[in-house]
């Protein structure tokens, strides 16, 4: 009860101050509040950068390679398994690829079979003329076919288990003929529904679903690689490479090492530079409650000598002024998280484009913090306290 | 038995002496008045019978204890415990409200307790303006609030540096008023004061020139006459 009436003349005393002062001291708020700001929206950021940048840098490819280990290729159930490994809500893009070897006018291509709805999350960095569905061809292919949108051209090549004669060059164009309507072979009319250009390899092949592929050869779904875009950093992308190969010795992963180390590279930088400002933020911070606090004790010189005057200990005195400091940084703290997410927001609007999670331990961490700061930065100035003496108040102006 | 007794005291700054060899005696519930020019060493002597300041050499005894040799922080609890003290520029805390300003010093002393504080406003005439703050108070009032919280912890010596001062005449009454009947339930009263009308109402006076007594004189013939308040 006693002590009950003392804490509560103490809360009474500083939120008085406080409040009643409320003008002059609108400054050291919002230097906190500032400070807050700054460093809750940047934690935000910070906090948010990785996956926001992950995904960012999902748009420039795969960054993980399956191949088979053996000469057999890789079967659905095999993909099943990969997918469950590497976690499905990590997968932005998972396309598998069979490769065959076809004929159009006698000249030898690749027809990659492959998902092409997979292949776009994987490089939708690809130029495409045209639309992004079944069939497109590389540039290279329709500039040597002299084929152009919406085109039809035929293909032909070996069913699947058939002798790979149709490759053989050595036959007549005349025998070709006969081969090319025995069982072995298959002959089919596409249509050009785009041209990519990539500036790679790519512009080489012809891209068609797996689908269309197995069904001409005649054969179960079996892919020869699968090109991954998997959310991950680079030890992340390494431990899953050591994962499946463990899990599954017919498969042999392997990480697009210059994609994962660039992107851990530049998020590496990132967050030194976040951690760097945070720190200027937080030392200019307390700078400024520093020279605040300074100002106000020497502002309520007389105030703090009447005290002293009317019997309190220097401690009573002191602790005063850092309940006050404690307050302002409560305030600002609390003031700070809010505009902190509202500007983290909208920097991850304006540069990712996608909103952001609002970290709640974020709330009492950063009001700690600041109140920290500000008791740190205040102790030098509210130490003054012991330095004035009771006498003055009876000196005049 | 004296409440206060100065035993050559000196307070000496570089080569001017403020106070010089200085012996006084004040018996409990005795009201003097300190008088004297400009620079005669009044405050001087204030702040060393307030515990604010020691003297440079003599001894001070207040109430049996010396206290001419303690230290800072035993002469803030001996301060909080003996001395109530007011001002001439009245040093309220102008973000607390007048009852607020009375309860800081109980909460310095020993316990903070509203009700006690706001009887303590009513003896001296403000229970109506106990939730102003000062800056809505007038000057009289301002020091009637500073009475108030100077005799809330009941201290036995009640001192005053131009008390007065910054009062009209009106209000000097009022105040006077207020130390008249605190001197009738037995409060020690020690003011500082150029006024003389203020000086007359003791019981006794002392003059300062050049930090030396020069003038002891018994008011106890006249006492109380001065300042009587209309119908009083
Ligand atoms: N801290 C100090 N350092 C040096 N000299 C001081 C100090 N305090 C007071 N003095 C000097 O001591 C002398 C007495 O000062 P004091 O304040 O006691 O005078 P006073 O009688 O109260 O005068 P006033 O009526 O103007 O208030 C003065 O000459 C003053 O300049
Ligand atoms: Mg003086």
């Amino acid at each position: 009860m006693a002590n009950n009436n003392k804490r509560k003349m103490y809360l009474r005393l500083i939120t008085r101050s406080l409040i009643r002062r409320a003008s002059r001291l609108i400054t050291a708020v919002l230097a906190i509040a500032i400070g807050a700001t700054i460093l809750s929206g940047l934690v935000t950021i910070y906090y948010d950068i990785p996956e926001q940048l992950g995904r960012e840098f999902r748009s420039y490819g795969a960054n993980l390679i399956i191949m088979p280990s053996g000469e057999n290729g890789i079967n659905e159930n095999d993909i099943n398994r990969v997918k469950n490994l590497i976690g499905r809500e990590k997968i932005v893009g998972f396309a598998p690829y069979r490769y065959q070897t076809i004929k159009i006018n006698e000249q030898p291509f690749l027809l990659a079979g492959t998902d092409l709805e997979q292949v776009k999350n994987n490089s939708p960095f690809w130029y495409i003329e045209g639309d992004w569905q079944n069939v497109m061809i590389g540039r290279e292919v329709a500039e040597v076919l002299n084929l152009n949108l919406g085109d039809d051209f035929k293909i032909q090549g070996v069913k699947f288990g058939g002798q790979a004669e149709a490759s053989n060059q050595n036959y007549s164009a005349e025998e070709n003929k006969t081969r090319d309507f025995g069982s072995q072979y298959f002959s089919e009319k596409l249509n050009v529904k785009g041209i990519i250009t990539t500036g790679g390899a790519e512009e080489g092949f012809i891209f068609a679903d797996m689908k269309i592929l197995n069904d001409l050869i005649e054969d179960n779904f079996k892919a020869d690689v699968i090109e991954c875009s998997i959310i991950a950093n680079a030890s992340e992308l390494e431990n899953l490479t050591q994962q499946i190969s463990k899990a599954m010795p017919n498969l042999e992963p392997r990480a697009v090492r210059r994609l994962t180390q660039s992107q851990d590279i530049v998020l590496g930088k990132l967050e030194a530079l976040v951690l760097l400002v945070t720190v200027i933020v937080l030392i200019i911070t307390m700078i400024s409650v520093y020279t605040t606090m300074t100002a106000m004790v020497a502002e309520r010189k007389k105030e703090i000598a009447l005290k002293k005057a009317l019997g309190a200990e220097n401690r009573l005195v002191m602790s005063e002024l850092l309940g006050e400091g404690i307050l302002l940084g409560f305030v600002g703290g609390a003031l700070g998280v809010f505009l902190g997410y509202e500007f983290a927001l909208r920097v991850s609007l304006n540069v990712f484009g996608r909103g952001i999670n609002f970290q709640w331990a974020l709330i009492p961490v950063t009001i700690i913090v600041f109140i920290a700061i500000t008791v740190i930065a205040s102790i030098m100035p509210v130490r003054k306290v012991m330095e004035i003496h009771p006498a003055i108040i009876l000196k005049g102006e | 038995m004296p409440i206060l007794e100065l035993k050559n005291v000196s307070k000496i700054y570089g080569s001017l002496k403020a106070l010089n060899d200085i012996n006084l005696s004040v018996n409990a519930g005795d009201w003097l008045s300190i008088m004297g020019p400009s620079g005669s060493g009044k405050t001087t002597m204030i702040n060393i019978i307030g515990c604010m300041d020691t003297p440079s050499t003599g001894n001070v005894i207040l109430d049996g204890v010396d206290i001419s040799k303690e230290s800072q922080s035993n002469l803030t609890r001996i301060r909080r415990d003996k001395i109530g003290l007011i001002f001439q520029q009245f040093h309220l805390i102008n973000y607390l409200t007048a009852v607020e300003n009375v309860m800081l010093a109980q909460y310095y002393h020993s316990m903070p307790d509203e009700q006690e504080a706001l009887e303590a406003l009513e003896k001296v005439g403000l229970k109506e303006r106990a939730y102003h703050l000062p800056s809505q108070l007038s000057g009289g009032e301002q020091q009637r609030v500073c009475i108030a919280r100077a005799l809330i912890n009941s201290p036995q010596i009640l001192l005053g540096d131009e008390p007065t001062g910054n009062l009209d005449e009106e209000n000097e009454k009022v105040v006077v008023d207020i130390f008249r009947r605190l001197h009738s339930e037995g409060v020690t009263i020690i003011i500082v004061t150029h006024d003389p009308e203020v000086g007359d109402v003791a019981q006794r006076k002392i003059i300062l020139e050049h930090g030396r007594v020069i003038q002891d004189i018994d008011q106890r013939a006249t006492f109380g006459e001065a300042l009587k308040l209309k119908g009083a």
